[in-house]
């Protein structure tokens, strides 16, 4: 069972150039990591034996359009060792995209899927991404701060 | 103000003087119907006793032979139709009170007895659907291929010596085959509703039907063997003698070829534990998910008269009938009765058990059922052989068999009356007390 | 009305997937299992493609329950979101409702007293009695077993009276808030949980022997969707799903909250008696088996409830301060995340639920292939999901 510090702590000794920043105290232990080398991140984080990062719980999309950018959050939790961590990446956010976790955690298809449909990330190498809430020929992202509610959808008019 | 106007609806053919004259004299007619109700249906029924004691008496001798024909295929149609209403009567209660809960309560002035009454007069006036894509004429012919067939079957089941339509040499071969063909007619059902659904409930019904006479034919045949008739009222004949000469008890492998005979045909008639062609939770209804209104109503009296029908044949043939278990006292009434309480534990196992599955169905059927038909087939048969005064060893051994199997009959009967008083005697505490008390602000 | 022209576009390889030897041609057979139907659990569209009885391909369709929960939830207070919360996973609205208090009472640095946290134990446990009661009696009717479903809901009837007696509603409480909970228990009430929980007790073993070892059903259920261990973890299974899996994972001892470590109590998990270990009668024996240890739950909070308040000194507008905070809990169905990201202010800036049905039916396309029709309503059944959460 490891702190979030010593977890913090072994991912700068391996993957030192990936982590921008660590926060290991307070209600959200996190660190952000480099988008372009998340996958190698997951793929430690899964696989090294100290940590065993086996269960996904939640890919969080959050959109600051104040920062103007997307950060998507990794909520991780060990069921063989019982720790728990997260990891951060920050997208620009005029073209969001990063590289598809779902060849280390499965799990993380689904929630792409839905960041995909309700943030507009696209996530490279994804199986298949494609609308999983909302229907196929929904316009837009609607989770974002400056979604715009459409008016008539397929015949259909909403009276505001 | 709020007025409403009725919708003009233009009714075509028979519906329109039919509405006009509902129109005109139902304000009335109705209130004044329901008015004197019991003195209508007491009138009636007094009217028509009288009138077939007067024909019967007076006119019968004088009348072509097909008046006796067409009267008692009536009665029959009546009697299914009986059968049918008070059958899902029946079976509405009888799983409210397995559900603990009590079932139809409040049409009728009695436990809701008018509850398939209404139900039928619900079904009657509501919207002929007929799905848009669907084969029509096999949509409407097929509710028809299932029911009269399941009519037919009774013309040749006897009630009592003399209580029936038509007694022929071959009258269980009869009643088999007219069992067989309702299969055509859900198939039709199923594959005429365009509805894949619909089209899988009835290639399942087509595979287990079609299994399962094979081992209900087989048992039957047994008891055959031991008679040495197909037919139906010479089956029951051989029974009058009291409890211990009924064909259950004859030899342990009719005993068990009863049994096999009941689950084959719980199978036949597509009950619960095989009723996948119509279950409920996969395909919504099966075969008829799209039919509404009457054509449904036929289904369900087609499966209703089908488990009646198969009943009474498990009756005749194994449970000796119309005979009492006393010599001597044989009457139909006992018929009706001993068919009523297999269709009444048809209705228990119903709602006791899970569903099978079509492949484990297919594959109890091929591998255990039959089989084993075949083995209490041919081990009666041999039973037959040697049970004769050729062998009085084996005769005495077969008498004394005899005697403790109608002993073990007697056993199960008091067993199942012991279970049933006790349930009653401890009713309520059987459900909880809780169920009886009220939570604080209920 | 206009003519409505349906083009999904579907994924890339539905039909052209499937594995038929070369030499024999069958016809396949596009089935909609629509989102009205009786054994989807809700308003869920299963597109297969089957050979037969043989489903080759399954691949589910959601959003039609979508209500944008999260949209708005950036909109309305946290106090206003709480019934929102309900409605999520509307089988275990008192979870849902634990799930959302705890994770602002994290962000917020709130202390719930005592008696709240107890209250709240007994509340949860008691909606995963009745949660369970619900799937497994459905389950039963999926299989065609009517009569476990009416018993079930019988004693579902009693759970309700107790938690109308308390909060005033037979489904969405909104009764564990911020703070603690919403008002104390009425007089009397504690006595009629016990006598619950006396009589519901040898009502479990009435309905294992109705049900669970019923040959039939163990014959329906036995060996039929197996989910390896590594697949479950792989794919977020949470709840009952991982534990019939054979794995003992359960968020209650791993990562207690809300006071569970004060109480004693065991994990039941999958072993295999009736089949392969983690099959649908797996993943459905831990359910049943679980409603054993909640009665043991219960009984010891009520042993240990102490006098005092119920609610903490929380104002009447929570302004929580800005960060952001992951907290879970354990659901009948899952682990229920809400990742709660505050900027200061009196709603939440953005607040993402992790509904465990969303997770749990991710399996469904990886554990279908290979089943029979009748299996996918087993397999459904028993991955037991709620379409308010996974569509949230």
């Amino acid at each position: 069972m490891m702190t979030p510090s010593d977890v913090i702590e072994l991912l700068k000794q391996n993957h030192a150039s990936s982590v921008l920043s660590a926060v290991a105290e307070g209600p959200y232990p996190h660190a952000v990591i480099k988008a372009e080398g998340l996958t190698t991140v997951a793929a430690f984080l899964k696989t090294q034996p100290r940590l065993r990062f086996d269960l996904l719980r939640c890919i969080s999309a959050i959109d600051w359009p104040a920062k103007n950018n997307i950060e998507l959050a990794y909520d991780l939790i060990s069921t063989s060792l019982g720790h728990a961590f997260a990891v951060k990446v920050v997208l620009d956010r005029a073209d969001p995209r990063v590289e598809s976790v779902s060849t280390v955690w499965p799990a993380a298809e689904w929630h792409e899927r839905e960041a995909f449909d309700l943030m507009g990330v696209e996530f490279l190498h994804h199986p298949d991404l494609r609308r999983i809430l909302m229907p196929e020929d929904w316009p837009g992202h609607p989770l974002r701060k400056d979604y715009q509610d459409i008016v008539e959808y397929r015949g259909l008019k909403f009276n505001p | 103000m709020f007025t409403y106007e009725r919708p003009k609806v233009e009714y075509k053919g028979l519906s329109r003087p039919i509405v006009r004259l509902a129109n005109k004299w139902g304000p009335i007619g109705i209130p004044l119907l329901l008015r004197f109700a019991w003195g209508i249906f007491f009138a009636a029924l007094v009217f028509v006793v009288a009138f077939v004691w007067l024909v019967g008496r007076f006119v019968n001798p004088l009348l072509p032979w097909f008046v006796r024909d067409l009267v008692v295929v009536v009665g029959l149609l009546a009697f299914v139709c009986i059968v049918a209403i008070i059958g899902i009567w029946g079976e509405r209660k009888v799983s409210g009170r397995i559900q603990s809960r009590l079932g139809p309560m409040r049409t009728g002035a009695w436990h809701g007895w008018a509850q398939s009454l209404a139900d039928g007069l619900k079904f009657v006036q509501k919207e002929d659907l007929i799905p848009q894509d669907a084969d029509k004429p096999l949509f409407r012919l097929a509710p028809y291929v299932a029911l009269v067939p399941a009519f037919c079957a009774y013309l040749a089941i006897p009630f009592g010596i003399g209580w029936v339509f038509h007694d022929s040499d071959v009258g269980l071969l009869f009643v088999l085959a007219m069992l067989s063909i309702e299969v055509l007619g859900v198939i039709m059902g199923g594959w005429a509703s365009n509805s894949k659904w619909s089209l899988y409930g009835a290639m399942r019904e087509g595979c287990q039907l079609v299994s399962y006479e094979i081992p209900m034919g087989l048992s039957l045949l047994a008891a055959v063997a031991s008679v040495g008739s197909l037919s139906l009222v010479e089956l029951g004949r051989v029974q009058d003698h009291g409890w211990w000469s009924w064909l259950l008890f004859q030899n342990p492998f009719l005993f068990l070829a009863f049994f096999t005979y009941y689950i084959a045909s719980l199978a036949s008639c597509k009950r619960s534990p095989f009723d996948l062609p119509e279950g409920e939770s996969e395909l919504v209804a099966g075969f008829h998910t799209e039919y509404s209104g009457f054509r449904f109503v036929m289904f369900f009296f087609a499966e209703y008269a089908g488990m009646f029908a198969v009943s009474a044949l498990a009756t005749v043939i194994f449970l000796g009938g119309w005979n009492s278990p006393v010599p001597g006292l044989a009457s139909p009434l006992w018929f009706v009765i001993k068919s009523t309480f297999l269709v009444w534990v048809q209705m228990w196992v119903r709602w006791t058990l899970p569903r099978i599955r079509i492949d484990q169905v297919m594959h109890a059927c091929v591998k255990y059922l039959l089989p084993f038909t075949l083995l209490l087939f041919v081990g009666s048969s041999l039973w037959q052989l040697y049970d004769n005064p050729d062998h009085p060893l084996f005769e005495g051994f077969a008498a004394v068999l005899r005697f403790g199997l109608g002993c073990l009959g007697l056993l199960l009967l008091g067993l199942y009356f012991a279970g049933a008083a006790y349930g009653f005697y401890h009713r309520n505490q059987l459900v909880g007390q809780m169920v009886r008390k009220h939570l604080p602000g209920a | 009305m206009k003519e409505i022209e349906l083009q999904y576009r579907h994924p890339p390889d539905l039909l052209h997937d499937g594995e038929i030897p070369s030499d024999i041609r069958t016809e396949e057979l596009v089935l909609n299992m629509g989102p009205q139907h009786p054994s989807t659990h809700g308003v869920l569209r299963v597109v297969l493609q089957t050979d037969g009885e043989l489903v080759l391909k399954a691949t589910p369709y959601m959003g039609y329950l979508h209500r944008c929960a999260e949209k708005i939830a950036e909109k309305v207070s946290y106090r206003q979101f709480t019934p929102y919360t309900d409605r999520l996973d509307y089988l275990a609205a008192m979870n849902n409702n634990l799930g959302f208090a705890l994770a602002v009472e994290k962000l917020g640095g709130i202390e719930t007293p005592p008696r709240a946290d107890y209250l709240r134990v007994i509340f949860a446990e008691l909606n995963r009695i009745a949660s369970h009661l619900m799937a497994t009696g459905s389950y039963g009717l999926d299989m065609g077993a009517f009569t476990p479903l009416i018993y079930c809901f019988r004693e579902r009837e009693w759970v309700m009276d107790l938690f109308e007696a308390a909060s005033g509603a037979r489904l969405t409480y909104s009764y564990i808030t911020i703070g603690g909970v919403r008002e104390d228990v009425p007089p009397g009430w504690v006595g009629r949980c016990r006598e619950f929980l006396d009589y519901f007790e040898p009502k479990i073993t009435e309905y294992n022997n109705l049900l669970s070892f019923n040959h039939i059903f163990i014959n329906r259920t036995g060996n039929v969707g197996i989910c390896p261990p590594e697949l479950a973890v792989a794919y977020g299974l949470t709840g009952p799903c991982v534990r019939g899996s054979g794995i003992p994972w359960d968020l209650r001892k791993a990562t207690p909250y809300c006071r569970y470590d004060e109480f004693d109590f065991d994990i039941p998990v999958g072993r295999g008696e009736n089949g392969a270990v983690g099959d649908c009668w797996d993943r459905y024996f831990v359910r049943v088996q679980e409603m054993v240890q909640s009665v043991r739950i219960i009984r010891q909070a009520l042993d240990k409830l102490v006098e005092g308040p119920v609610q903490a000194k929380v104002p009447r507008m929570v302004k929580l301060p800005a960060g952001e905070v992951y907290c879970e809990v354990e659901n009948p169905r899952g682990q229920l995340g809400f990742h709660l990201v505050s900027d200061g202010g009196t709603s939440p800036y953005r607040l993402k639920i992790r509904g465990p049905s969303f997770c749990n039916l991710s399996v469904l396309p990886v554990l279908a292939p290979n089943c029979l029709l009748a299996d996918i309503a087993a397999l459904l059944g028993s991955i037991d999901i709620v379409m308010g959460e996974v569509d949230r």
